[in-house]
């Protein structure tokens, strides 16, 4: 079935977080793939339901912290041995272990920075808008103490009625269509 | 023999079998109100303002010591050869060493899972940016040349000279920028959302607007979460070796220099252990007056303080392993010179200030510590964090100055003396502290809404709960 015109999807409100885990799980084994819980703190077993378990960013972190001791230590080289050359006190120009320091703390620099700017860009952030915001019983609930099933209308198996009758036996606060 | 159950334990909670840490009785909703209402009230206690007249007026201070120094030069500080490190040293020390507990609590801790710290975190981390603004000033006002600072860094210019990468000095900039970047971003990182429920809970269209653009659109998302919670574990994983890096290469500024007293290998554990130290004395310094101004006895509880005790009781011991070794190296490695130096750090003529460090760093805390009783003292634990403040100062003074103003040569000794200006700018430093806490304490959420919420014992999902059974259950 096509999805209706101008519906991002149906969010049930509940309770507990064990009612919206019981609702993710039943949701997933009913073949429903776009979907997203929404929480006021991080819930485990919610993202088992939704099956996410494996995020990029501690590979971006990775590839951030080598590239910051790369740029480092082959900076400090080549401005010491090369560009700047300079006796201090005798000691060879490549003088490696001194390097080491400035190169360590850059490549914290660039891992640190790359898992907060990475983790931001995966999560699609900033996004000031989203249809989500437009339903009225979200914004005081996914930010205190409500937690949210969001099917949404893309999925294959979305029906404006059917859906909102399955959501509707897990007993939500409320099912609430949310505009686009 | 019987051993004690655990069970009987008053302070644990029969529902998750841990200890409690906040008090019973809180719901998401009433922790949310409570936070998020320090922040979204419309009538600011009086007494804010006036702390932030008094914090305004001695930061005044630190203008003024800063335009008369920038217009006549480091001349007028009291710093001369021999004692070429003065108070701008000692500052810095001092204030990199404080915020070094705010990253300990965020970082160290929940790498060892202290769900403690849950309460204490944001304000340990303010506190260590704000120490670190402070810090980082002292090296750059010492510079001669303040508005030429940017030649510490490594760029491309028409001069074609570059920094020399041998020395600790040149470590000290790349570490200490690193301190600062990674602090705030794992601050800022850490408030995205709680900033998310300050902007749907403001009524002013300005806090809305405001709070909507720091939070970037956060929605608590379980995908969200999944990645926010990689990336806060994976900088809780850098922080800590940062840390740990950025006291020791303050340490090698002296301990890379061929001066008696400073040229030792027990000098980066001892400077941050001592920095530990002297950190957790400011979280007490600052935690006990807020959480009585603001009434967040509930969050901030008796066991947080009693832990915080125990570990600076604990850095307090190293430190003190710090003086005794300090004392038997100097006599052990049989230099004259370490010899001369260590006698004159305790009976020349600046030893008053070496016996009042070993009174107010070691004699007073490290006997009364283990007391639980004197560690659940409010009164007395505020007024030891001073104590221990004090003397984690003379601490840099000794070492700095006692190595400095008598070295080798005896016909250019001489001493020193700290100018007006010193102790204007040291003290305005406070005044810039304490304001731009008082800023932080209105303006932004100063206890993470998200991480108490997960410490109530409604938030977890566990096999056995009565609500959980029908989840179990089905899902497994």
């Amino acid at each position: 079935m096509t999805p209706r015109e101008g519906i991002y999807g149906l969010l049930a409100e509940f309770n507990t977080p064990a009612e919206l885990v019981r609702a993710t799980e039943k949701a997933h084994q009913a073949g429903f793939r776009r979907m997203e819980c929404y929480t006021p703190y991080p819930v485990e077993e919610a993202a088992v339901a939704l099956r996410f378990h494996k995020t990029s960013v501690p590979l971006v972190c990775l590839l951030g912290g080598i590239m910051g001791m790369l740029t480092a230590f082959l900076m400090e080289t080549w401005i010491t041995v090369w560009s700047y050359p300079m006796n201090i006190a005798g000691r060879p120009l490549f003088s490696w272990p001194a390097f080491i320091i400035p190169a360590y703390e850059w490549t914290i620099l660039f891992a640190g920075l790359s898992a907060a700017f990475g983790m931001l860009a995966l999560n699609g952030l900033p996004q000031l808008y989203h249809p989500l915001f437009n339903a009225p019983n979200f914004r005081d609930g996914a930010s205190t103490d409500k937690f949210f099933l969001c099917l949404e209308a893309t999925d294959p198996r979305f029906s404006i009625l059917d859906t909102r009758a399955f959501l509707e036996q897990f007993a939500p606060v409320s099912v609430v269509e949310v505009e686009l | 023999m019987a051993t004690k159950s655990p069970i009987d334990d008053p302070r644990i909670d029969p529902r998750t079998g841990e200890y409690a840490v906040i008090a019973p009785g809180h719901t998401f909703r009433s922790v949310t109100q409570k936070i998020a209402g320090l922040v979204l009230t419309s009538n600011t206690p009086l007494g804010w303002f006036g702390g932030l007249t008094v914090a305004g007026g001695i930061a005044t201070l630190l203008v003024v010591a800063m335009t008369w120094l920038f217009l006549k030069g480091v001349g007028i500080w009291g710093v001369t050869i021999p004692g070429a490190w003065g108070f701008a040293i000692i500052n810095f020390v001092w204030w990199i060493g404080i915020g070094h507990a705010g990253t300990l609590i965020s970082a160290i801790l929940l790498l060892f899972k202290q769900t403690w710290r849950n309460s204490i975190n944001r304000f340990a981390e303010a506190m260590t940016i704000f120490a670190v603004v402070c810090a980082g000033t002292f090296p750059l006002i010492h510079l001669g040349r303040p508005w030429l600072g940017y030649w510490l860094f490594p760029y491309p210019n028409t001069m074609n000279i570059w920094p020399q990468f041998r020395s600790p000095l040149a470590w000290d900039v790349f570490a200490v920028s690193t301190y600062a970047a990674i602090s705030v971003v794992f601050w800022y990182i850490g408030m995205v959302p709680d900033f998310g429920t300050l902007r749907d809970r403001a009524v002013m269209p300005f806090a809305k607007y405001s709070y909507g653009m720091l939070s970037m659109g956060w929605r608590g998302s379980t995908r969200h979460w999944v990645r926010y919670e990689s990336a806060a574990l994976l900088l809780a994983g850098l922080a800590t070796p940062l840390v740990l890096s950025v006291h020791t290469v303050i340490s090698f500024d002296f301990a890379v220099a061929a001066m008696a007293g400073w040229h030792t290998t027990i000098f980066p554990p001892y400077f941050v252990a001592g920095a530990i130290y002297s950190g957790f004395a400011m979280v007490l310094t600052l935690a006990i007056p807020i959480r009585k101004f603001y009434h967040l006895e509930d969050l901030i509880t008796l066991r947080h303080l009693d832990n915080m005790a125990k570990v600076m009781l604990a850095t307090g011991c190293i430190v003190g392993y710090g003086y005794m070794m300090e004392v038997f190296m100097a006599w052990y490695s049989a230099s004259h010179w370490e010899f001369f130096m260590m006698w004159n750090r305790m009976f020349g003529p600046m030893g008053w200030a070496y016996w009042t460090l070993i009174l107010t760093n070691l004699a007073i805390p490290l006997t009364t510590l283990w007391s639980r009783k004197l560690r659940v003292n409010v009164v007395y634990l505020f007024v030891l964090s001073l104590i221990v403040n004090t003397g984690m100062w003379l601490e840099r003074f000794v070492i700095v100055v006692t190595s400095l103003y008598r070295e080798y040569l005896p016909s250019s000794w001489g001493t020193y003396r700290a100018t007006k200006w010193d102790y204007m700018t040291f003290v305005g430093t406070w005044g810039l502290f304490t304001f731009l806490f008082l800023l932080f304490v209105r303006f932004l959420p100063i206890i993470p809404i998200s991480e108490i919420r997960m410490m109530l014992p409604q938030s977890k999902i566990r096999p056995g709960g009565a609500d959980a059974e029908t989840v179990v259950e089905e899902t497994l």
